[in-house]
């Protein structure tokens, strides 16, 4: 659950969070080309230090770490399965003549895996920054004002706010089944897996109906009976969103040129280790 | 036996939901713990076995600490019917359905099936033996979830909001039910704010209010006093209110009995019955 803590929105007010949610997500989308476009530990150590000042502007340190923690399970799988995958056939990596056996190559080894779980770790990042500091409701409407049908705005918006609901529910349904006697810790992998089945069903059960119910609540206030929707708020680009807009493009082609035109060395190489 | 001693309990997002509640139940003893909405009556029943463990002072089922044993451990004593039985059906039959906790609990395949079937008989619900649970109507639904748990033959019942959704017959099938459950010396306990099914039933009556007991005594002594009433935010029964209105007469207003009241209108009217 811890992850989804992480993109839980909460009401404050900052500069960031008072930004276009559309100029948001082109920044978003930046970092995540960027972060794909190298795999070299060095420009990704840039993106992940150049996101903490909006982290710390817009005051959601606490549950961005919690995000990150929630990640962390993942992480960790991409670095061991890169290091043992490379370890395993290096071919390609920068500086490693196959076999892997000196201790620069080693490093070099880990400065790959380690690159490549801070990509994972940036992309997280991006979107967890954007997720905090934008309200589901600025999200549809951003949505909604790019064109998007309204019946794909409507449904992303209703998920995003049933998120809650459901972590809340899955809590109750845990209990009942605990007061039945089960133990969801109990087993070894295979049966703590099959534990969590008398939780996801009644969830999954539950939702499809509650989501029946919604259609029918809503089908009864006409919804949709309006072919031309207006909206009371109309969200305009100021000046910040133009700057943050700029920066980004600016940021995406310094880094298009930077790979098709500039080596960037390994950070193993740099610091002569 | 069920010692509840000065328990405060404080939710992680800082809702203090029971403070300094102190309680004793007796074996085979019947209560109604009655009370506006969020004046702890379900976070108090969840500390009963074991759900949730007390911030502040300690709980006792039958001189065993809760805090120190599981809640596997302790639903075997205490069965517990949550409020939405959609929290816990999942089984393809309803035999299974009641079987669940019975596997959980380690019984043997030949007792198992001795106790689905009993349960099954005792709640009228044999002929939907091989039915699936959500092909059923919403009470046969409560009638399952409630069978899942007697199944077990539980010293002690809690029963979380049971007459909600529930019609005529059905409220008087689980009195009659409650009856026998006190008469095998089980101790039942519902949670409930259904005045007039209290009324009828006639059990011990603990009121709460913001997180405390506001007082605690017989059903007519509860319901018919209106400080008390208006302490706890719930109605007193129909008949109280009709001679609670009458009082300047000389009519007596501790009633919640039909057949009391039939005597004591009787009696004022000089007729003989």
């Amino acid at each position: 659950m811890s992850v989804f803590d992480g993109l839980r929105f909460r009401m404050v007010s900052s500069p960031i969070h008072r930004l276009d949610p559309r100029a948001k997500f082109f920044f978003v989308c930046v970092m995540f080309v960027i972060a794909v476009l190298f795999n070299q530990l060095l420009p990704l150590i840039v993106l992940f230090l150049i996101q903490m000042p909006l982290v710390f502007v817009a005051g959601v340190q606490r549950e961005w770490i919690r995000s990150l923690r929630g990640a962390l399970f993942l992480a960790v799988m991409i670095f061991v399965i890169n290091f043992v995958f490379a370890y395993l056939s290096p071919g390609g990596i920068q500086g490693i003549e196959p076999p892997v056996d000196t201790l620069p190559e080693y490093l070099m080894l880990f400065e790959n895996s380690f690159a490549l779980t801070l990509r994972f770790v940036v992309l997280i990042e991006s979107f967890s920054v954007f997720f905090l500091t934008t309200s589901p409701d600025h999200l549809g409407l951003a949505l909604e004002q790019s064109h998007v049908p309204y019946e794909f705005c409507f449904a992303f918006t209703t998920a995003v706010r049933f998120v809650p609901v459901l972590a809340e529910e899955a809590q109750t349904i845990m209990d009942a089944q605990k007061a039945r006697g089960l133990e969801l810790e109990r087993g070894n992998f295979i049966k703590r897996i099959r534990n969590y089945i008398p939780i996801l069903i009644p969830l999954i059960v539950n939702a499809i109906r509650r989501s029946l119910e919604l259609a029918e609540t809503m089908e009864s206030r006409a919804w949709g009976a309006t072919e031309k929707r207006t909206n009371l708020y109309v969200l305009r680009l100021k000046k910040p969103d133009y700057v943050l807009v700029m920066m980004s493009i600016l940021m995406l082609v310094l880094a298009v040129y930077v790979r098709l035109f500039l080596p960037v060395p390994p950070l193993v190489v740099i610091l002569q280790i | 036996m069920i010692e509840v001693k000065d328990v405060s309990f404080t939710y992680v997002n800082g809702v203090e939901a029971l403070r300094g509640v102190s309680l004793t139940i007796r074996d085979g003893e019947f209560v109604a713990i009655m009370g506006q909405n969020g004046a702890g009556k379900t976070t108090l029943v969840k500390h009963f076995n074991g759900l949730l463990k007390p911030t502040r002072g300690e709980i006792l089922v039958d001189g065993v600490n809760t805090r120190k044993v599981s809640v596997a451990t302790l639903a075997r004593k205490v069965g517990f019917v949550f409020q939405n039985p959609d929290h816990q059906l999942f089984c393809e039959t309803v035999e299974d359905e009641v079987a669940f906790a019975l596997r959980n609990f380690g019984f043997e395949e030949k007792t198992i099936k001795k106790r689905v079937a009993w349960a099954l008989n005792l709640l009228d619900l044999t002929e939907y033996r091989e039915t699936s649970p959500f092909m059923l109507s919403g009470g046969e639904r409560k009638r399952v979830a409630l069978a899942s748990v007697l199944a077990w033959n539980p010293k002690v019942v809690i029963l979380d909001e049971p007459t909600i959704g529930q019609d005529q017959k059905q409220k008087e099938r689980l009195r009659q039910f409650i009856i026998q459950l006190t008469a095998q010396q089980k101790t039942v306990i519902i949670v409930t704010h259904d005045v007039e099914f209290v009324a009828e039933c006639n059990p011990h009556v603990v009121l709460m209010a913001q997180g405390e007991i506001v007082a605690e005594g017989g059903a007519k002594q509860m319901l018919t006093n209106p400080d008390l009433v208006t302490k706890a935010s719930i109605v007193p029964p129909q008949i109280t209110q009709i001679f609670l209105e009458l009082a300047d007469l000389g009519l007596p207003t501790d009633l919640i009995d039909i057949h009391e009241a039939r005597e004591a209108l009787l009696n004022f009217l000089g007729v003989n019955s």
